[in-house]
């Protein structure tokens, strides 16, 4: 896969990731050191949100411990170093990434960033029917006959937007449909993605089946029809190599509490070209150059996009964890974490009446699985793996669509990160096992 | 608390029968009057269509459809079960007392007398997260209720 890129020369020094190693590595979370209903926690739900290293949780508090002040403004010394560490979590994080520091704007979280896209781009219709800023705006708004391009296997948070953009412009929201394996149908993508198509937006990689979307193929569809490309990055970010640039989207989102740092914060990329045209989102304080009584005028990017006292402490503890991602190395994490998910599917397949979503064991998957139980509803199955201590995700995990054309409502998900050992893995599988006996199916 | 504290007998063994599941076909009684209420738990996908038919007074019939996890569905059958015979008044004060047990977090012991094999859901009151699994039909039944009668 391109979207794994070579990993730098001193990854590529170090060995392969271990048992030994993830050992080690869980030391630095404390929260997974306990005793939930008589067994040692399991912890697979980081694919909802994922747990805090020392070195995050030591970085916000090192914050409020010395450097606590709203940044950007105010010319004391506090104030000077907190702003100094905003902007330095920005560059670490735009650099972890392969962004430039002003295309990185900080968001609440990925769904904030994609509403700011999608009113961003409706703000743009209405600026450019008023001759109001940029010429190049009049290419960014949307107008009925236009289309907006999803996939079916969409998290609500990179459909609703869409959805809603649709409505606010007049403009059609089409989609590119799932096979039975848990792909795109990439001979549809070819049919859907055409001239008409201004806006194309897509999961990397898919929060319940697991499936890694093929990035460049559908980026070269989007180009040929000269439609941006909105990536969301909330499954891939933390999991694996992220190049922006290698990938050539024009936007891309995720949310900090999937990669170890607090809740509250994300990042929208955006290519500097289109984030200094697109009209703001959130206005208000810190984001403009002149107000007068009638109206005012705004700053570049990022400060366009990040009106108000700015979450300071998260940002800084979101720089510290991509720092924690970067020195353990996304490309030995990501095959780890792989080699999880393939574990799973495999155990879970030998197990009767489970029928896993996605990629077969065998083929390309993140490192998660969802699945059902027959007979046995996913609330029972994430509440029977709870009395042995074991975390799970159960429901349509924010993905009604592509349930309902699974035929299914809810099913109960397992997903790893770089803190679970195959022992993990291992004591799921066993459990699993169990379910449908102690429900009588 | 165990698992099984959780899952009582009595629980597992409605979520399998079903008393009173299926309302195409189970026609009301002649002369009662009908509500139906259909209810939805977005968080889950739990979903129950439940009626309600009411003559003279009393509940004669109990029917619904429903999708969902075996507390939700074995909280319906129970409820169905019981509901047949009771007055209208009756059948609100056990709703009342079942709400009552269930929002407790566990503070409020059932009564065994009023509520009879409902009482078996005593225990789910001490799971946030499942309590409304408990409820949806029991919150249907009461919107049925004020409906027919």
């Amino acid at each position: 896969m391109a979207v794994v890129s070579t990993p730098p020369t001193l990854e590529r020094a170090l060995p392969v990731m271990d048992n030994a190693e993830v050992l080690r590595i869980r030391n630095d979370f404390p929260v997974l050191d306990q005793v939930v209903n008589g067994h040692p926690l399991v912890y697979l739900d980081s694919g909802a949100t994922s747990q805090n290293p020392l070195s995050v949780i030591e970085a916000e508090q090192e914050f409020y411990e010395q450097r606590n002040a709203a940044v950007h403004r105010g010319a004391h010394h506090l104030a000077v170093e907190a702003t100094e560490v905003f902007e330095d979590a920005r560059q670490t994080v735009a650099d972890f990434i392969g962004a430039e520091y002003a295309e990185t704007v900080w968001t609440s979280n990925a769904t904030e960033g994609l509403n700011l896209l999608s009113y961003a781009f409706s703000t743009a219709g209405l600026w450019a029917a008023q001759g109001r800023g940029d010429a190049g705006l009049k290419e960014l708004a949307l107008k009925p006959g236009d289309e907006i391009v999803v996939t079916e296997m969409e998290h609500h948070a990179n459909l609703i937007p869409w959805q809603e953009l649709a409505f606010r412009t007049g403009a059609t929201l089409r989609y590119i449909p799932v096979d039975d394996a848990g792909s795109l149908r990439m001979d549809v993508a070819a049919e859907v993605i055409g001239n008409r198509t201004r806006v194309l937006a897509f999961t990397h990689a898919s929060n319940v089946l697991g499936t890694i979307n093929p990035v460049t193929d559908l980026v070269g569809l989007a180009r040929r029809a000269g439609a941006l490309v909105v990536l969301d990055a909330c499954q891939s970010a933390p999991h694996l190599p992220l190049d922006v640039k290698a990938l050539d989207v024009d936007f891309a989102v995720f949310s900090g509490h999937k990669m170890l740092a607090p809740t509250g914060i994300g990042v929208l990329y955006g290519k500097q070209e289109l984030l200094d045209i697109l009209p703001p989102f959130l206005t208000g304080g810190s984001m403009i150059t002149t107000v007068t009584m009638e109206r005012a005028e705004y700053l570049p990017a990022p400060q366009r996009f990040e009106a108000g006292t700015q979450r300071i402490s998260q940002a800084v503890a979101l720089a510290a964890a991509a720092n924690y991602l970067t020195e353990t190395g996304l490309a030995r994490i990501h095959e780890w974490e792989a080699g999880l998910g393939q574990r799973m599917v495999a155990g879970l397949e030998s197990i009767p009446g489970i029928r896993v979503l996605g990629p077969a064991a065998g083929q390309e998957r993140i490192g998660l699985a969802a699945f059902d139980v027959d007979g046995v509803h996913a609330h029972d199955v994430g509440q029977f793996l709870d009395s042995r201590g074991i975390a799970v995700r159960v429901g349509h995990h924010c993905a009604q669509p592509l349930h309902r054309k699974l035929g299914l409502t809810a099913t109960t998900r397992a997903s790893a990160y770089l803190y679970n050992t195959t022992d993990d893995v291992d004591q799921f599988l066993d459990a699993v096992a169990g379910v449908r006996a102690y429900f009588r199916a | 608390m165990s698992l099984d504290q959780l899952y009582q007998q009595i629980i597992l063994d409605h979520s399998k029968v079903r008393h009173g599941s299926g309302l195409a076909g189970t026609d009301a009684p002649e002369g009662a009057t009908t509500g139906q209420s259909h209810q939805l738990n977005p968080v889950c996908g739990d979903e129950v269509t439940l009626r309600v038919a009411v003559a003279d007074g009393k509940v004669t019939q109990v029917s619904w459809d429903g999708a969902g996890c075996s507390i939700s569905m074995a909280s319906a059958s129970v409820l169905s079960e019981m509901a047949e015979g009771m007055t209208v008044p009756e059948l609100h004060q056990v709703i009342d007392s079942f709400r009552d047990v269930l929002r407790s977090r566990g503070k409020i012991a059932a009564d065994p007398e009023l509520l009879g094999d409902a009482a078996a859901f005593e225990g789910v009151a001490r799971y946030a997260a499942r309590v409304k699994c408990a409820m949806i039909s029991w919150v249907a039944a009461e919107d049925a209720l004020n409906q027919a009668a």
